[in-house]
């Protein structure tokens, strides 16, 4: 079996979670060779050696300097066309999964998505993945070749297993219209705002709130409680809270010993972000949020009758 | 301008959701309604609309896959506003996964050539959140993904999205691919006249021989993935789910000394 992984970078860093999928290929037996794509990026290729790619294929170019999906399908287009993998797995991202699906649409290749683990099963790859708000596990395979497997955020360790990677350069012509979005302005990591990540107590809103001064009884009870506020996307997207206390695939993970979720339905891409959390409380109108799936306690009712009472009832309880 | 919306139909969020042990697909035949976060993205679209100098020219064009009974739900879209929907009804679309649904949504699209083309965040039944990627491919069209805030500009568009690392704008030329997230927008309620109004609005049923998609690269011939086996999650404790019934905040103590997490 040969397997090729696409990895990502930021900012002069091989990304955690493309890593963590390189670890898991490596330890399927094989072949395994990654793909790195960017603007002098080649520096970096060596270190996926450590991680268990036999050889990592790089295209460094100036029009791969902005992580933007479509010259990256173009040029894994080019890559994998005749590259006689059997499978090119990705770790999800908000660039990689646009990249994948882009490539399963140019070369009319399956791609499984969402993938908790992966397995070879009579000299086969197989993806499992859990559906339905995670209610039932799927066993899912592919009709055709290569096999594109898109894993979910979070999912795979990176481990050194202290190999060497061969380096090998190769070049792919864009698409006009691959070119034809650009960067205005490129996020940068920034280390402002308040550190969710080392607090024993979380004490997370979203959208049921209802608006951002619906906070201020987050706030409370998080003080009660000798916490941190944390925040989903939808609340940070619509700017009722700073992106650096968001929880999630594109935000914080955290793992404090009690997690209080206030108003928040529990996607999938917030679970992934503080599901190994020690204690889950959770409130929330909806009976059918997803977030009672997970939640250790989980409480169906309106959150501005019971946060100001719990939050009292807290500070209460701590005084005696 | 004409905005063209991507938008699915799916098992209503309080029916009990299976997926048949028999044909390993989504079970649908429980109640349906028009995908939650389709709706900001018709909302964009509106908004789009609105704030065209030429809004009497503009349309917003409603495209979805789906069973015949999809075209029900995506009323609610023609009540908010939208001006007509072309369904894709096909027995041998049944099944499709990414590769063959984008393939007939894409034929869809190209039919209809709209300068701008809308997804919203995910579909709520499978929270792929990828077929957007995989149909600006195929139209060969610029893609902005997970976009919070859009604006529209000397035939530009540009839109702010949130990444791993804090938030892009992006700027594409039109015609484009867009798919907005979750929070862009608040979408409205329709009125009482919207909804009188959506019947009567234009509503078409295509077939895959009107799309000229041959039926193998539709449903699961043309599709490139399979379901193998269907399984238990694995245990994931006791989780226990109470209502309030005024006591709520008491018992959430009681919980928490109980675990010693107070
Ligand atoms: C690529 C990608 C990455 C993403 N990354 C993240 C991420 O990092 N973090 C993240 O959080 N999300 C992320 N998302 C978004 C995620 O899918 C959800 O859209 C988001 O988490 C929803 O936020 P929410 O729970 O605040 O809002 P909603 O889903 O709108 O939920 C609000 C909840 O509040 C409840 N409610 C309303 N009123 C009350 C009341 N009075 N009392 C009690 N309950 C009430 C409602 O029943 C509802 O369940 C991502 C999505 C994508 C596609
Ligand atoms: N069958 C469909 N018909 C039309 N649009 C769809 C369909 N399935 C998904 N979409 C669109 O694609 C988006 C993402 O879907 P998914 O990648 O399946 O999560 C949805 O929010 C819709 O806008």
């Amino acid at each position: 079996m040969k397997l090729l992984v696409l990895l990502e970078d930021h900012e002069g860093r091989l990304q955690k979670d493309s890593l963590g999928v390189l670890s898991k290929a490596a330890s399927l037996g094989g072949e395994v060779e990654a793909v790195l794509l960017g603007s002098e990026v080649e520096g970096l290729a060596a270190d996926a050696g450590k991680f268990g790619a036999q050889r990592v294929h790089v295209q460094d170019d100036v029009l791969l300097g902005s992580p933007l999906p479509q010259p990256r399908v173009d040029a894994l287009e080019t890559l994998v066309r005749d590259g006689g993998f059997d499978a090119v797995l990705f770790a999800a991202s908000v660039l990689s999964a646009d990249v994948a699906a882009g490539l399963a649409a140019r070369l009319d290749a399956g791609l499984n998505y969402d993938l908790t683990d992966l397995a070879v099963e009579d000299g086969k790859l197989v993806g499992k993945r859990p559906a339905l708000g995670d209610s039932v596990y799927v066993e899912v395979g592919w009709s055709s070749e290569p096999r594109l497997a898109l894993v979910r955020s979070g999912t795979f360790e990176p481990k050194e297993s202290g190999g060497s990677a061969e380096v090998e350069k190769f070049e792919a012509r864009f698409q006009d219209f691959s070119l034809a979005a650009t960067m205005v302005e490129q996020a940068h990591e920034e280390s402002e705002g308040p550190s969710i990540e080392d607090a024993d107590v979380i004490v997370a809103g979203g959208r049921g709130l209802g608006a951002p001064e619906g906070f201020a009884q987050v706030e409370e009870l998080a003080k009660a409680l000798g916490g941190a506020v944390a925040a989903t996307r939808a609340v940070v997207d619509a700017g009722w809270y700073p992106y650096a206390a968001q929880v999630g695939q594109t935000g914080k993970t955290v793992s404090p010993k009690l997690y209080v979720a206030v108003g928040i339905s529990g996607a999938i891409q917030h679970k992934v972000g503080m599901q190994s959390s020690g204690l889950i409380v959770a409130i929330n109108k909806d009976p059918n949020a997803p977030i009672f799936e997970y939640a250790d306690l989980g409480v169906v009712g309106d959150l501005n009758e019971i946060v100001p009472k719990l939050t009292e009832l807290v500070r209460a309880r701590k005084a005696a | 301008m004409k905005i063209a919306v991507c938008a699915k139909y799916v098992p209503e969020a309080t029916a009990a959701r299976r997926i048949d042990p028999e044909t390993k697909r989504l079970d649908r035949s429980g109640e349906g309604a028009l995908n939650q976060f389709d709706v900001n993205a018709v909302e964009e679209a509106l908004k789009v609309k609105e704030a065209d100098s030429g809004a009497d020219a503009s349309e917003v064009v409603i495209v979805s896959v789906g069973p015949e009974r999809a075209l029900e739900a995506m009323r609610r879209a023609l009540a908010m506003g939208a001006d007509r929907v072309v369904l894709v009804s096909d027995e041998a679309a049944a099944g499709s996964d990414l590769v063959a649904t984008s393939r007939v949504l894409a034929a869809a699209l190209e039919r209809e050539g709209a300068d701008l083309v809308l997804f919203g965040q995910q579909a709520s039944d499978g929270d792929g959140a990828v077929l957007w990627a995989a149909v600006a491919d195929r139209l060969q069209r610029p893609l902005i993904s997970q976009v919070a805030e859009l604006t529209l500009a000397d035939g530009k568009v540009r839109g702010k999205r949130q990444t791993e690392y804090g938030y892009d704008v992006i700027e594409a030329p039109l015609p484009a691919v867009i798919a907005v997230s979750d929070a862009i927008n608040e979408p409205r309620y329709p009125s009482l006249k919207g909804i009188m109004g959506a019947k009567k609005k234009p509503q078409e049923t295509v077939s895959l021989a009107d799309l000229g998609v041959p039926a193998e690269e539709a449903g699961e011939p043309g599709s490139r993935t399979t379901v193998e086996a269907l399984g238990d999650p694995p245990a994931r404790g006791d989780t226990v789910k109470i209502e309030d019934d005024g006591s709520a905040a008491e018992k959430i103590v009681d919980f928490l000394q109980e675990r010693k997490a107070l």
